[in-house]
């Protein structure tokens, strides 16, 4: 399957621009509470480009949101986001959309556009937001498809894939903007068992042979500690421990953290 | 009382036309009613306060009065304005803005059924919003409703005789004429039942078979 796609192929598909070194995304004292439950507590972070890190913790921790935060799905109560240097909220809408290029998501229930063929699904964007021909965009998704190992698939509709087949398709659509920040959002956690291994391959894969900066919530461990430069704990909307994944899951200093990991492993 | 096929025969050509005529309105009315409703459902999505309570209360006020009365007052308080259009032109028009003020119930209801992932996929791929409502929101709304929709025409279809009144001469228009000039009452009218109840029937049937290709 993907694993065995040849790698000359992934930089073709994936050829970005080039990373710049140094701080891609921070976040100051972000407070995010939704009623009185405050989800997110005065939370700073940064990520480098080209890193890929990891967000742990147990359900309703705040993980999600940063994601969602990111892409502007949502918005802050406090705190300030900057990506590449441009502040995001508030930011004239120019500014948003300029942002939202250089990131590409990928969510837990794919959210593919059931009207549309799944060559379509990858084309649109770049084809409307981009403004690439019908054929550059098409010739891209070709190559993504090739990548994710479904180039049989593209003239069929979401619905008549397995869900580990839709999230690939919605990894190459992310993909396809050439974005230099994926944000992948539990992207395993509604796929059957059997079908998991497929993706984290192909994400293994991603990581491995692009310069992609990647944030990652997800409940996989293995593969966490597989694809991960950086792991940060959350507990209640704060980060409380964060490190490499060998010091985090061989030897955490938080007793928060051994309890997490030991009921997750 | 008894049944006489003479005045069937000769109420044919009468019906033929009366026939077009509620075909035409329905189709229009259709139509219309489709357009407009989209119009105000999209209007009541706006931000703006400004745009949403106007459409609100003008749509509030023809979905709660008869459709009657509207006839009635397009068609003889219009012209008083100096705005004089055809009898069918009127119907049509009152026909398909009543409707609108229930497909734009339908078509919200195909909107909000719309899943969040949607338009959040649409966001993260920066989208614009045009962009967005065309070929993510629209196409999958619009699907989840046409059912909604095709039960409105059949009510539509029902109501068309009220056309009468602005002296359009549909179904139920023909068979009065004929009615009066004959005294026959019976023939015209069972003829235009029967076909009330034809094309209903064939417009279900083509529903079901809309809704059994449209659902997957």
């Amino acid at each position: 399957m993907s694993a065995d796609t040849p790698v000359t192929k992934q930089t073709d598909a994936l050829a970005g621009p080039p990373a710049a070194d140094g701080e891609l995304i921070r976040l100051a004292g972000v407070t995010k509470r939704f009623g009185t439950n405050t989800v997110l507590d005065r939370l700073d972070f940064s990520v480098e480009s080209g890193k890929h890190v990891t967000l742990i913790g147990p359900s309703g921790s705040g993980k999600t949101t940063i994601l969602r935060l990111l892409m502007t799905l949502t918005t802050p109560d406090e705190g300030t986001i900057t990506v590449d240097g441009q502040p995001l909220f508030p930011a004239p809408d120019k500014q948003v959309r300029e942002v939202r290029r250089k990131i590409g998501m990928v969510f837990q229930q794919f959210n593919l556009f059931p009207n549309m063929t799944v060559l379509r699904n990858i084309t649109e964007a770049p084809v409307t937001v981009l403004g690439l021909s019908r054929d550059e965009a098409e010739a891209r998704a070709r190559e993504l498809l090739d990548l994710v190992g479904l180039a049989d698939k593209r003239d069929m509709r979401p619905t008549q894939l397995s869900g580990g087949q839709q999230q690939r398709v919605a990894i190459a659509r992310a993909l396809a903007m050439r974005p230099r920040v994926l944000l992948l959002d539990e992207v395993t956690s509604a796929l059957d068992p059997e079908l998991v291994a497929g993706v984290l391959d192909l994400l293994r894969d991603i990581a491995r042979s692009t310069d992609i900066t990647m944030l990652c919530v997800t409940h996989e461990m293995n593969f966490a500690r597989d694809i991960s430069d950086q792991v940060l704990m959350f507990d209640s909307g704060r980060i409380i421990e964060s490190g490499t994944p060998e010091k985090i899951f061989s030897d955490p200093e938080q007793e928060r953290t051994r309890e997490f990991l030991s009921a997750v492993l | 009382m008894k049944w006489d096929w003479s005045a069937v025969r000769e109420f044919m050509p009468h019906f033929w036309d009366g026939l077009l005529v509620t075909l035409q309105a329905l189709a229009l009315g259709s139509l219309l009613s489709f357009g407009l409703g989209l119009v105000w459902a999209l209007l009541m999505r706006t931000p703006s306060r400004l745009v949403r309570w106007p459409v609100g209360v003008v749509t509030e006020f023809v979905r709660n009065t008869p459709l009657l009365v509207q006839l009635f007052f397009l068609f003889y308080v219009l012209p008083e304005w100096g705005l004089t259009f055809s009898a069918l032109a009127t119907g049509v028009f009152a026909i398909g803005l009543h409707y609108s003020t229930y497909t734009m119930q339908v078509y919200r209801a195909g909107i909000e059924a719309v899943p969040v992932g949607q338009w959040e996929a649409a966001t993260a791929l920066n989208l614009p919003w045009r962009r967005t409502w065309t070929a993510v929101i629209l196409p999958q709304a619009i699907r989840r409703v046409i059912p909604a929709l095709g039960n409105y025409v059949i009510a539509m279809l029902k109501d068309t005789p009220m056309l009468m009144v602005i002296t359009v001469l549909e179904m139920l228009g023909q068979a009065r004429l004929f009615s009066q000039q004959r005294f026959q009452f019976t023939e015209p009218l069972t003829v235009i039942g029967v076909a009330f109840i034809l094309i209903s029937y064939l417009a279900s049937l083509l529903l079901r078979a809309l809704e059994r290709r449209l659902v997957r």
